[in-house]
């Protein structure tokens, strides 16, 4: 086997690929305190740039790089311009959801492009092997450890001497202070995004002939990686992210050689989850820097939300209690199976997102433990489906909040990033338990819903089913909103510390919310689990996640009527058109994007 | 009454300024003469330091009109009212704290492309500020309250601005520092820069002040020259009296 200098010397490189996409991240964060979510993308665009300048264009490897540097850089200027400068003066997590949606529609344009499948993405480098001590260098480790340090050279080189990199430090530190001596804000974040995805484009080169392997999974991998070490070296430090990047090269790169390969991001998040909760400003952070900023309050669109009377909501309920009766095709009732367990999921993370202000990024993962815990159990144990799917729901209750409940110091983005870790995490351990979750190979063979006894196999009684739960579900939480308790939850939500100073315990409240949304979360992914008989670690992903935050957002953060509406729609109009699959997830991606520019508050409203 | 003045410098006209709901100026008139000091006078929550925002562009009045040197600033971002020539000295300094003194200063001088007269001012400042000569190097962030003031007002000055606009420059300091920060706004005004200042510390600002206007709740309610108002027992009593040491 290789010898711990390769692992070595294979971290370091690794490392100083996710240092080209956390400084990026960092140098954004610090000018603009804004998480780009769609720095992956970029980085993807940069991969399959490289592929039609090598493949397609058999351009000299200097000139390969200098091309991906300029059209990622142009990219990264169009989304500054076009994606994030319109939105400056409004809601401050509107920026974070505008680079989530950026990020949707880049990738899915790619793989339009392109197609889904991996290509190779040769490097033109003489395929020889150099002896060092006891390990083995080649071309292509040189070539990115070149890249690495010359790009870091040259970034210190514009920061410290060059006029616009002064402005980009001032505006780092103080961005009214910067303005009242004359910086143009603008073009300081034009030149930090141009930057930004000028590294990030290269960077994603470079792994692809890495690996030699491009595919547009590619993406969503970069920006947690790049999250990862940029939050570990402290957000906004671009030498930490550096520090931070290598730190997570060697962590992994020990961590496969320890444990096999499938343990290399779990190793990796674990250190963001750990870093986050014992020092969320990062390794090097000293006392002086700026606290995390202080994301609660203000950063749900005000709004008056539509008022429903009772009388509608009670028609609207029978006459969708009653549409089986008449003679629809069994392809709506599908849909609107799908709608309703959409909602159970999104009335979870409206409550956590939208009513105590904690943006989940990683919800789908409680549709994971859910599913699992209702199969495992219905399997296992002998479990009658209703009860397992009971049990589903209180083990995501339990489960969701016991691993969240770390972060319930931290704020704003933090508490995105951290959910994200989570359900990445948990999405790792159902792939390595092997013994429970039977691992790669997923669960097969789990029962159809059932209830007392009788088994629900036609489309009616399984659409009955979901909408009575998704039904009682979304009562009890208005009934809980409507208590001193939904009070809390939004009194927490809009000034923490106002709310500390009124004696409300925000872990307790967080706890509550946690688990509530859990459970119904929970519920959600058992009944599936049920309904798809078959599951694996990848079926509830984080697509899934940030559909049901699109969900959230289009029907009002916090308004639960808002959650069911926005399901059917999100779920329902797409299938109404008739839009092949591979255009849907591009389709919430736009969607997300136009709600965050032109209706923050949603279609009812935000609560 | 400043009426005798040709024409002013700067002049805040009828302005009107709303945070959402809430208005915050009501007819909002200042007019600040050249190479005058003018301060402007009020409690918390008076809207002082919007009128500052607003000078600077940082808030846009719903209502008004202010002009610099003749032409509108409405519509202008900041930098482009700095090129105008209106330097800041923030409240509570804002200095770049990671940056080093030097820096700072020069940070100043960002809107001028004179890179020999900018070397030149810069060795202008530690005459004007000599103890600033041996922190050049040092972080920002590091030095004392009124040290950092210092900094705040040679960066300010660097961009050889026709106007500074200054919040509060004597809040926080040792009285050591507040005389010494007067006397440099002297200084400064001395050699043809008009000072506009926001101050909480009435009696020493109408000390150096030519004219000064009192703010309440959004409203002018007293203004004049600066030795008229301080003998004024309307100022005397809000602004001067025992009550008002806190």
């Amino acid at each position: 086997m290789s010898s711990w200098l390769d692992y070595t010397i294979n971290g370091l490189i690794v490392g100083n690929v996710y240092a080209l996409v956390a400084v990026g991240l960092a140098l954004i964060f610090g000018v603009s305190r804004l998480i780009n979510f769609a720095q992956g993308s970029i980085y993807l665009v940069g991969a399959y740039i490289g592929w039609v300048a090598v493949v397609q264009l058999h351009t000299p490897l200097p000139l390969t790089i200098i091309v991906v540097a300029v059209a990622a850089a142009l990219v990264g200027l169009v989304i500054e311009r076009f994606g994030l400068r319109p939105l400056q003066n409004s809601v401050r997590i509107a920026p974070l959801l505008a680079t989530i949606g950026i990020s949707f529609v880049l990738d899915q344009l790619v793989m339009l492009t392109f197609s889904p499948n991996p290509r190779a993405l040769p490097s033109q480098l003489p395929d020889v092997r150099f002896q060092i001590g006891g390990g083995t260098i080649g071309p292509l480790d040189l070539l990115i450890a070149g890249v690495g340090i010359t790009s870091a050279l040259l970034l210190f080189v514009f920061l410290r001497y060059s006029k616009l990199g002064w402005a980009v430090r001032a505006t780092a530190q103080d961005r009214d202070a910067a303005m009242q001596m004359g910086v143009d804000v603008n073009r300081v974040n034009q030149a930090v995004f141009g930057i930004a995805a000028a590294l990030g484009g290269v960077s994603g080169m470079l792994v692809g002939m890495y690996y030699n392997q491009i595919d547009t999974a590619m993406s969503l991998q970069a920006t947690l990686k790049g999250v990862v070490a940029e939050v570990v070296g402290g957000a906004g430090n671009v030498p930490g992210a550096v520090i931070g990047s290598l730190l997570l090269g060697l962590v992994e790169s020990y961590g496969v050689a320890v444990f096999g390969t499938s343990y290399r991001n779990l190793f990796a998040f674990l250190l963001l989850v750990v870093v986050l909760v014992l020092r969320p400003n990062g390794l090097f952070a000293s006392a002086r820097q700026a606290p995390p900023e202080p994301l609660t309050g203000t950063f749900i669109a005000p709004s008056r939300p539509v008022r429903i009377p009772r009388w509608a909501l009670l028609v609207a309920a029978a006459a969708f209690a009653i549409l089986p009766l008449f003679p629809v095709s069994f392809y709506v009732l599908q849909t609107l199976i799908n709608a309703w367990l959409l909602g159970m999921l999104a009335l979870s993370l409206t409550l956590v997102a939208g009513t105590i202000g904690q943006v989940s990024l990683g919800h789908a993962a409680l549709l994971a433990i859910g599913a699992y815990t209702s199969a495992l159990l219905s399997l296992g144990f002998a479990v009658p489906v209703g009860l397992s799917i009971i049990g589903g729901g209180l083990m995501s209750a339990a489960l969701g909040t016991a691993l969240i409940s770390p972060s319930f110091r931290l704020r704003g983005h933090y508490v995105s990033i951290a959910t994200l870790a989570i359900g990445e995490i948990v999405s790792l351990v159902i792939l390595n338990w092997e013994s429970v979750t039977r691992g790669p190979i997923g669960i097969s063979g789990i029962p159809p819903l059932s209830l007392f006894g009788y088994d629900l196999i036609s489309p009616n009684s399984i659409y009955w089913f979901s909408l009575v739960v998704m039904i009682v579900l979304a009562l009890l939480q208005a009934r809980l909103l409507g208590s001193h308790l939904g009070r809390s939850f939004r009194a927490i939500r809009d000034d923490d510390i106002a709310a500390r100073a009124y004696g409300l315990s925000l872990n307790r409240y967080k706890s509550l919310a946690f688990i509530f949304g859990g459970f119904a979360a929970g519920v959600s992914g058992g009944i599936a689990a049920h309904l798809y008989s078959y599951i694996n670690h990848e079926t509830f992903n984080t697509q899934q996640s940030i559909l049901a935050l699109t969900v959230v957002i289009l029907g009002g953060l916090g308004n639960v009527v808002g959650a069911i509406v926005g399901s059917v729609a999100l779920v329902g109009l797409p299938e109404l058109f008739r839009i092949a699959a591979e255009y849907r997830i591009l389709i919430y991606g736009i969607v997300l994007l136009l709600l965050v520019r032109f209706r923050p508050q949603g279609l009812l409203g935000t609560m | 009454m400043t009426t005798n003045v040709p024409e002013p410098l700067l002049a805040l006209t009828n302005v009107n300024t709303f945070y959402g709901q809430a208005q915050v100026h009501f007819d909002l008139s200042i007019t600040v003469a050249r190479s005058h000091i003018v301060c402007l006078l009020g409690g918390n929550a008076s809207g002082k330091s919007t009128t500052m925002k607003i000078i600077l562009g940082l808030v846009k009045p719903r209502s008004g009109d202010v002009t610099f040197d003749g032409a509108s600033l409405i519509g202008l971002s900041t930098p482009q009212i700095v090129r105008r020539g209106i330097a800041s000295v923030p409240e509570a300094r804002r200095l770049f704290a990671d940056m080093t003194v030097r820096e700072n200063i020069l940070m100043g001088a960002f809107v001028r492309n004179d890179r020999d007269a900018v070397a030149q001012d810069l060795d202008k400042m530690l005459t004007l500020f000599p103890k600033l000569g041996q922190r050049l190097s040092q972080r920002a962030g590091s030095l004392s309250g009124g040290e950092q003031q210092m900094v705040a007002m040679a960066r300010a000055l660097m961009s050889r601005p026709r106007m500074i606009v200054m919040d509060e420059p004597t809040m926080g300091l040792s009285p050591l520092y507040v005389d010494r920060v007067l006397e440099l706004i002297r200084t400064i005004n001395q050699e043809g820069v008009s000072v506009f200042m926001v101050e909480q510390n009435a009696s020493l600002a109408l000390e150096i002040a030519h004219e000064a206007y009192v703010l309440q709740t959004g409203k002018i309610v007293l203004s004049g020259p600066a030795r008229a108002l301080k003998d004024d027992p309307r100022v005397r009593d809000a602004y001067l009296g025992g009550a008002e040491a806190a």
